[in-house]
């Protein structure tokens, strides 16, 4: 049952597919169906177990996002000149803070552009709060290769590291309760954060040991350090220049040259790294899921839409991007939301996740865990 | 199989020795068991078997050990790990992964086994530690129990020769207990795994020992077998009190050996009249009545009706996961029943605000270091003191009266677990509470340890205070308890006098009544006290 779902993999690079495209677009009608796309899938596929129930909370922070632009916009934004809705009592500023102004009149122009912006930042944690929701960070971080094991196990530990610190934080609170102390206040705070930081620090250093106990680190025969650090170094610098790349070639306006030589650098440098790293690693893994078809078609669902709306742009800009001048609707054009729907194909390859397992609910364990 | 030379350790320089000058010697496919008071090094002792300390301890290490031909100080713990497997006192905070099965094969992944060999033994362990139905669980959600279980399996499916696990049984309750044991005397049995374990409540492990380790507080150790090692050790269960007692030797180290050498004491206290059980006073202190509590579907607590009188001891029994803890925090007010009522002097506890609640109930957490946040004892002291409006000094006056001598300069995390459970005792009865409740205070506490909190709470309840406590050590509550109470899926199952309910459920029976049955003898005081009267 298990095997029939796409990879771990498949499904961060369906969410980066699909940021990808948040990031591409600037028209607010595909940008709504981009999400609703990102919320079905990540809704209906969401993982029964403890970190899936993360979606309704990247909602909860886009939707706080976009407020705080707007909000932003209003107080201190660029005063963009256009239908003035309202306007709030301004300051003056001393002429050295030129630039920057505090309240004046808002104009829907500015709500627009300020709301449109909002919303794709707010579409790029939705993306990644899907892929959250359906497959954990963790599994992630356990199917990559062997030379980044080391990170891999350090950003698993930190993330292992905030349930754990929400837990203490109830038990320190209920603690405080059962002495008649306050809770809330800087005095409960204060009360509350050394007690759980020490356990946080003495609950790592129990982690270390176990971690330790357990053969963490092993290496099968000892391979001089020199060659472990250069594989480590090779496969970072590949890393690095393949972000860098990205980034060139996302952006229009960026000042990095050739960002097209510098991703096949970065592949290059990263694939080295791996494979020779990839020898000297002992590790292995347990019942690896393997990345099949349908972890494929998983990809390429996420990945086949930003296709489309690169074609779109060159194109027929007017359907991806959208600025108030004039202040008229914004264009609805099928093609860009029948790319943005591509995203939902995903759906078909996966199966319905399933219900629970048997284990206590989690309130239970709380209550009654040490 | 492991071979100490000389060995000695210690933590700081200038400090006494944990280790002095060891030699030692375990063999292959034995079931050790060390044995010492609270704070003597036991886990030191443990973690030295694959190098845990004096790697990840630091501290000043002489002499040599050698595990399974290879010696520990030109391998790492981690190089160990094919060998020795290592199960520490705290099995949550070891986990590294989040799924019972993941966590099962992060040892083996680490090992580099082939993802075959690996799916077998990872069924393999499920089975030994019965744990098939939570095999896709999370690890947040599992009870102590079996946090406990999936941690032992953990070790297990990477199949080392030895494996060492610092209190086992502590998280579980008696049957539970039973069932790790018996699975791990079937492994040295059958594949010869050397089983080291230390453990507070000796009388769960005795009758599976091979060997003794008995560690003294001069760094000296002493190893032999237990009947032998028992007789003169400074800490010893009922069984071996009883020996002692009737002048058995050989002690007797399971209930079956000395049932069969009991007889003709069990003649003569056929003919004694069994201590009076201590009437329940009148009056109550709380009550509860049709108490529910549902965590989202799940009930904790079923229609619970109980009245706890003033002045009365109070056990708590049943399974890991029956609602003790549960119930205990609705009386301490930190949870609010779903349906029906719990009342403390007709009042529900939990619309309370807390400053007035704690002089009306205490509660003692299964952590007692929870309650405790100064950075030092004395200045604890002077909190609680100012908290509840005392005198300065009564609480220190308090502790000292628990603890004997105790430097006040110490931080409470530095303390021994009885000290630290002292403590957070004292501080929590210095508000004078009508109403104790203690949530599994023996975890970690030696014999010498319990009798302390045992008188303790005895004039705690001469004072008419009601004492409930929650907890799976049966010999504790034979000492200690007047009443008692069984819990099984958040119902009441039995209630009565502590005598007639443990001694007639087979799981709770404490050693001294599974000796004596179908007499309802619980300590081996009153075997003393009934045999001194007839003498």
């Amino acid at each position: 049952m298990i095997d029939d779902r796409p990879h771990a993999v498949a499904w961060w690079l369906w969410a980066l597919g699909l940021a990808v495209v948040a990031v591409k677009l600037s028209n607010p009608v595909p940008m709504v169906a981009l999400g609703t796309v990102m919320f079905c899938v990540g809704y209906l596929r969401q993982s029964p177990a403890a970190w899936g129930r993360s979606l309704m909370l990247f909602v909860k922070i886009g939707a706080v996002v976009i407020l705080v632009r707007l909000i932003f916009q209003m107080l201190f934004g660029e005063r963009i000149p256009g239908h003035t809705l309202f306007a709030i009592p301004s300051v003056a500023l001393p002429s050295w803070a030129a630039g920057v102004s505090i309240g004046g009149p808002v104009t829907a122009e500015s709500l627009i552009t300020a709301g449109i912006v909002g919303l794709k930042l707010a579409l790029i944690l939705l993306a990644f709060g899907a892929a959250n929701a359906i497959a954990s960070p963790r599994e992630l971080l356990r199917s990559l290769p062997g030379v980044f094991n080391e990170i891999a196990v350090a950003i698993s530990v930190g993330l292992c590291f905030l349930p754990e610190l929400i837990n203490a934080v109830q038990r320190v609170r209920s603690a405080r309760k059962l002495r008649g102390r306050p809770t809330k206040g800087i005095a409960g705070f204060r009360g509350i954060v050394v007690p759980v930081l020490e356990e946080a620090l003495e609950h790592s250093m129990e982690l270390a040991l176990s971690m330790g106990a357990r053969g963490f680190g092993r290496t099968s025969s000892t391979p001089s350090r020199r060659r472990s650090a250069l594989c480590g170094v090779s496969a970072i610098l590949g890393v690095a220049a393949l972000i860098l790349g990205t980034y060139g070639l996302l952006s229009a306006g960026s000042s990095i040259p050739s960002p097209g030589v510098l991703c096949g650098v970065g592949a290059v440098f990263l694939s080295l790294g791996v494979v020779a790293s990839g020898r000297r690693s002992v590790r292995t893994r347990y019942r690896p899921i393997p990345f099949g078809w349908r972890s494929m078609v998983c990809v390429v669902s996420g990945w086949l839409g930003l296709v489309g709306i690169s074609i779109l742009q060159s194109s027929s800009p007017d359907a991806t991007s959208y600025a108030p001048y004039p202040l008229v609707w914004p264009t609805v054009s099928v093609a860009a939301l029948a790319c943005v729907a591509l995203g939902l194909v995903a759906l078909a390859v996966s199966p319905r996740p399933a219900l629970r397992p048997s284990g206590r609910s989690k309130h239970m364990a709380e209550a009654t865990s040490r | 199989m492991i071979r100490f030379t000389s060995t000695s350790f210690r933590y700081e320089a200038e400090k006494p020795w944990v280790l002095d000058g060891v030699d030692l010697v375990i063999e292959e496919g034995e079931f050790v068991v060390v044995v010492g008071p609270t704070g003597v090094g036991k886990s030191t002792f443990l973690k030295t078997l694959n190098g845990l300390v004096p790697t990840f301890s630091g501290g000043e290490y002489a002499g040599e050990v050698v595990v399974g031909g290879r010696s520990l100080s030109s391998n790492r713990p981690a190089d160990m790990a094919d060998l020795v497997g290592y199960v520490g006192q705290n099995p949550s905070a070891s986990f590294v992964t989040e799924r019972v099965e993941d966590e099962l094969a992060y040892a083996m992944e680490n090992l580099g086994l082939d993802p075959v060999t690996m799916r077998r033994r990872v069924e393999d362990a499920l089975d030994v530690m019965s744990l098939h139905e939570i095999r896709e669980a999370p690890l947040g959600e599992l009870s102590g129990g079996q946090r406990q279980r999936v941690a032992i399996a953990a070790v297990l499916a990477a199949a080392p020769k030895i494996l060492v696990l610092d209190e086992p049984t502590s998280a579980l309750d008696p049957g539970a207990a039973e069932e790790v044991l018996s699975a791990l005397t079937r492994l040295v049995h059958d594949v010869g795994l050397t089983v080291i374990v230390a453990e507070h409540r000796l009388e769960r492990v005795l009758p599976f020992a091979d060997q003794v380790i008995v560690l003294e507080h001069n760094g000296v150790i002493h190893v032999g077998p237990p009947a032998s090692m028992m007789a003169h050790s400074p800490i010893a269960p009922p069984l071996v009190e009883l020996g002692n007692l009737l002048g058995w030797e050989p002690l007797a180290m399971s209930v079956r050996e000395a049932r069969r050498r009991v007889g003709d004491v069990k003649v003569l206290l056929e003919d004694c009249e069994l201590p009076t059980v201590r009437p329940v006073p009148e009056g109550s202190a709380l009550t509860t009545s049709n108490l529910t509590l549902n965590y989202g579907e799940q009930r904790a607590l079923k229609r619970v009706t109980l009245d706890f009188a003033p002045g009365t001891l109070y056990a708590l029994l049943g399974r890991n996961g029956s609602g003790k803890t549960t119930l205990l925090n609705v009386m301490a007010g930190l949870l609010r029943p779903s349906h029906g009522t719990a009342l403390l002097h007709g009042q529900p506890p939990f619309r309370m605000a807390p400053s007035d609640r704690i002089d009306l109930v205490g509660l003692v957490p299964q952590d007692p270091g929870d309650l405790l946040y100064a950075q030092e004892v004395g200045e604890e002291c002077r909190t609680a003191d100012r908290e509840h409006h005392l005198e300065e000094g009564s609480t220190l006056e308090m502790v000292q009266k628990i603890l004997g001598k105790i430097e006040l300069t110490r931080h409470p995390n530095d303390l021994s677990e009885g000290q630290r459970l002292s403590l957070a005792l004292a501080v929590v009865i210095a508000a004078k509470p009508k109403v104790l409740l203690l949530d599994e205070p023996t975890r970690g506490l030696d014999y010498c340890a319990k009798l302390s909190l045992i008188e303790q709470l005895h004039l705690l309840r001469s004072e008419g205070v009601c004492v409930v406590v929650a907890t799976h050590d049966v010999e504790f509550v034979a000492q200690s308890a007047d009443q008692a109470i069984v819990l099984s899926q958040g119902e009441v199952i039995a209630q009565g006098s502590a005598r007639e309910v443990i001694c007639h459920t087979p799981v709770f029976a404490p050693q001294v009544a599974k000796v004596f049955s179908p007499l309802d003898w619980l300590t081996v005081k009153e075997v003393m006290t009934a045999l001194g009267g007839k003498r």
